[in-house]
């Protein structure tokens, strides 16, 4: 296994209230990383700790180490913009940019000085292409963004976050939202992704965490109960918590 | 290495918007600070001489012989305030519960334009109908009616002027308190039997009711601190009333009336504005007791 | 002793008759100073200044008083922008965190626009007396954004409140900087409550005249540079309407038509760019 993350006691608190308890965490290099567990178990705050975005929470305190190629990244002296470009986020409902389709993918890449018409051009019907988009929308690439159905909208922030080349992928619950059509999309164009990037997928779905992960990692309360390859853990299950859980005896 | 470049110019730029934000926030946070202290300053003058005390108490003010007695703006800007207070509160009040409890959905549609067109006429438009309209009415119909020849500009119409131009701004907070009486709350009195009639009385009333007192309260210090359309209509004669038909000469008219004299006669300035710092100090009363009875009825909920 | 029924009836009657009494309230205002100085309007008082005599009901126009307002709301609602449109983005996207600090800067601008706009003129004046100024257009300018700029964070600040988390989450992740995120996401999504605040910011300017009163000063001309004064249409309308003479009372009230008519423009295009709750 070659890590991309490693997660080192990692714990979380807001308010004093401790919501991830001692994390310990190996994230393999292009592969699809499921984090998987009932809802209020921390997965979320862990998903979102990655590229920092628990640094807006109110009265949350942190302690541990999240290394980033072999760089600890929760260190003051990182800084957070290139953190985060190298993370892109998929969440759980789509939130476009308030501007055109064409202008929510070219954003991310004309914010770091790339204003060549052309170069843009061809990048937006890339990325377009490759999250299925742009068949049906390239009529209408001035059109703003929210006019999108939700699904549309979700595969568009896809395609946003992939345009500025980031390296892992952060999807927090991503077909929450969506109709079983485009969560299906969603989650081919994961598989399909996987090659390129490093894919750390958030999901209280069981089903969609055996259809999709090559690791596993199962949280409960907090804390990391189990994790491991999906035949160890599905097939073989070590902690009576797993195997409640994929009982089905909660969610 | 370009990107390295624009990295840095990126950084930079976010840095300098930060500290022109962080420079004009704390700018605007100074500015009461700077405005208490530039006011008390200015008022030291005078009240190195005379006491606060004396100066509250007493009703002679003859700025050429040095007495400044601010009662009879104090009295007169009270009862102004108190009265428009009573006219505008009940109307408010049913107004606002109609619009949320009872109105259809059209006749929210007319009301919000008329509440902001309302609230958007400025202070001398406000003086201009007074004198237009109140004034005449008071003089030709109102005095008549109670026995009294009257001029017309007096306590009572600048309360009415007044207490028409902080009914689109009480009503404004009205209606948003009553729209946050949770609806789980009216069901279920409702279905304990309880009549609509009783619903609003005993529950969305109780409710809302330290919204209520804190909007009344807001609207006091409102109508306290107004100046121009007060101003016209009121009279503008130094003497304590003792009647609604008698001029009255609230504080805020006192200052704007004599700004041009001011720096001519000696401590004159000074006393008008202690005159602005007594106006700035009840206002900032009022204003934090009622926002923070808001506050603490948000956080209690 | 009144049943509920009949309390109910009498209170729905009272309602009614209250809302009825704010309606009619605005239609009396608004017409009996439209009545008194729509026929005293003409186009030679809306493009000229006054004259000599004027007055004393001779011959003259209230443009210097129509500029002169102009040149003050757009200077202070300008002014007031670039000070309070930063603001309200850093309580909103850099302070994200410090919710309880930003709640109190929020209490404290609600207090701020309490504050009578008289006392900030007072406070104006102090201040050109100790700097030894005397009253100008750029003393008002500066005096009315400081009563407005309250009003302008908080309107702002209203609408940007209203942005989901989620995009912030989202913009940052795509590895924009803060005020990358304040001025081409975020002010775009909040750019009708941006445009209304504008609006009420320079409707209140315009028609405010005790803060004018002591720092702008009043002229018969057209201000032609910041260090002059100038004159304004409230105090045009307050100065001729204290006049004995009818015929300066009545270009007082056409005066009053005029300000009466820029302010509803000010209401109609609020209402048709901000769309406000219905």
């Amino acid at each position: 296994m070659n890590p991309k993350i490693h997660i080192q006691n990692l714990s979380l608190s807001i308010d004093r209230q401790p919501i991830l308890k001692n994390v310990n965490l190996t994230i393999p290099k292009n592969k699809i990383t499921v984090i998987l567990g009932s809802s209020g178990c921390g997965k979320t705050t862990l998903l979102k700790s990655l590229n920092r975005l628990t640094d807006l929470i109110p009265g949350v305190q942190r302690s541990g180490e999240i290394i980033l190629d072999g760089v600890n990244i929760l260190n003051g002296g990182q800084d957070l913009v290139d953190i985060r470009q190298k993370m892109g986020l998929l969440a759980q409902r789509p939130y476009p940019l308030p501007m055109s389709i064409y202008n929510n993918i070219t954003f991310g890449l004309r914010i770091s000085g790339r204003h060549n018409r052309q170069f843009l051009d061809k990048r937006v019907e890339h990325y377009l292409k490759m999250v299925n988009l742009w068949e049906e929308v390239k009529d209408r690439l001035k059109d703003p963004a929210s006019a999108l159905s939700i699904g549309q909208q979700q595969r568009l922030c896809l395609a946003r976050g992939l345009a500025v080349d980031p390296e892992i992928i952060l999807a927090d619950e991503p077909t929450s939202a969506l109709d079983p059509i485009s969560s299906r999309m969603i989650e081919e164009k994961f598989l399909e992704l996987k090659n390129q990037y490093t894919i750390v997928l958030v999901t209280h779905i069981l089903r969609q965490a055996r259809r999709m992960a090559d690791y596993v990692v199962l949280m409960y309360l907090g804390e990391v109960i189990e994790q491991g390859t999906p035949d160890e853990l599905f097939n073989n299950p070590q902690h009576p918590v797993t195997k409640s859980y994929l009982s089905g005896q909660f969610y | 290495m370009r990107q390295i470049k624009l990295t840095r110019y990126r950084k930079w730029r976010n840095r300098f918007h930060q500290g022109w934000m962080v420079i004009a926030l704390l700018g605007m946070l100074l500015i009461p600070l700077v405005l208490v202290a530039g006011l008390i300053l200015k008022s030291m003058l005078l009240l190195n001489t005379q006491s606060v005390l004396g100066l509250l108490t007493s009703t002679d003010w003859s700025p050429l012989s040095g007495h400044f007695g601010f009662l009879p703006f104090i009295v007169s800007s009270l009862w102004i305030t108190i009265l428009s207070l009573l006219i505008s509160a009940p109307v408010c009040l049913l107004t606002a519960i109609h619009l949320t409890q009872y109105a259809k959905r059209w006749v929210l549609r007319v009301m919000h334009p008329v509440i902001d067109i309302l609230a958007g006429i400025p202070s001398v438009i406000f003086g201009v109908w007074g004198i237009l309209v109140i004034v005449p009415f008071i003089s030709h119909q109102l005095g008549p009616l109670f026995g009294k020849s009257v001029s017309g500009y007096s306590i009572l119409a600048g309360a009415i002027v007044l207490s028409i131009m902080i009914i689109p701004f009480m009503l404004n907070m009205l209606i948003d308190i009553f729209r946050a009486v949770p609806e789980e709350l009216k069901e279920a009195s409702l279905s304990l039997g309880a009549s609509k009639w009783q619903t609003i009385k005993r529950v969305v009333v109780k409710k809302a009711l330290p919204g209520i007192v804190s909007s009344f309260g807001l609207g006091m210090s409102r109508a306290f601190g107004e100046t121009i359309a007060v101003l016209m209509v009121v009279g503008n004669v130094t003497r304590i009333p003792t009647g609604v038909f008698q001029p009255g000469y609230p504080l805020p008219a006192l200052i704007a009336n004599n700004y041009g004299e001011m720096l001519s006669i000696p401590l004159y300035d000074s006393a008008l504005m202690l005159a602005a710092l007594i106006l700035f100090m009840v206002v900032l009363m009022f204003n934090i007791f009622s926002r923070w009875l808001i506050v603490k009825t948000e956080t209690q909920s | 002793m009144m049943n509920t029924k009949n309390e109910e009836r009498l209170f729905r009657v009272l309602m009614f008759f209250s809302t009825v009494f704010i309606v009619g309230v605005l239609l009396l205002i608004v017409g009996s100073v439209l009545y008194k100085g729509v026929p005293s309007l003409s186009f030679a008082m809306l493009t000229s200044i006054p004259k000599g005599g004027f007055y004393f009901g001779e011959d003259g126009g209230i443009l210097n008083a129509i500029i002169g307002s102009l040149y003050l709301s757009f200077g202070a609602t300008f002014l007031a922008f670039i000070i309070g449109w930063p603001i309200a983005l850093y309580m909103n996207v850099y302070l994200v965190k410090y919710h309880t600090l930003v709640n109190a800067i929020r209490f404290v601008f609600d207090v701020l626009w309490g504050v009578p706009s008289i006392v900030y003129g007072a406070f104006g004046f102090i201040l050109m007396v100790f700097l030894g100024v005397r009253a100008s257009l750029l003393a008002g300018i500066i005096t009315v954004s400081l009563f407005i700029v309250p009003i302008m964070v908080r309107a702002i600040d209203e609408s940007l409140k209203s942005i989901p988390h989620g995009l912030l989450e989202s913009s940052l992740s795509l590895g924009s900087t803060r005020s990358e995120i304040s001025y081409r996401i975020f002010s775009r999504e909040a750019f009708q409550g941006i445009i209304t605040a504008i609006l009420l910011s320079f409707g209140r300017a315009i028609g405010d005249a005790a803060s004018v009163l002591f720092t702008t000063g009043y002229t018969d001309r057209i201000p032609t540079s910041l260090l002059e004064p100038s004159a304004t249409l409230p105090l045009s309308i307050f100065f001729q309407l204290s006049s004995p003479i009818a015929a300066v009372q009545d270009r007082a009230y056409a005066s009053a038509t005029v300000l009466i008519v820029m302010v509803l423009v000010i209401s109609l295009l609020s209402r048709l760019i901000g769309n406000r709750r219905f």
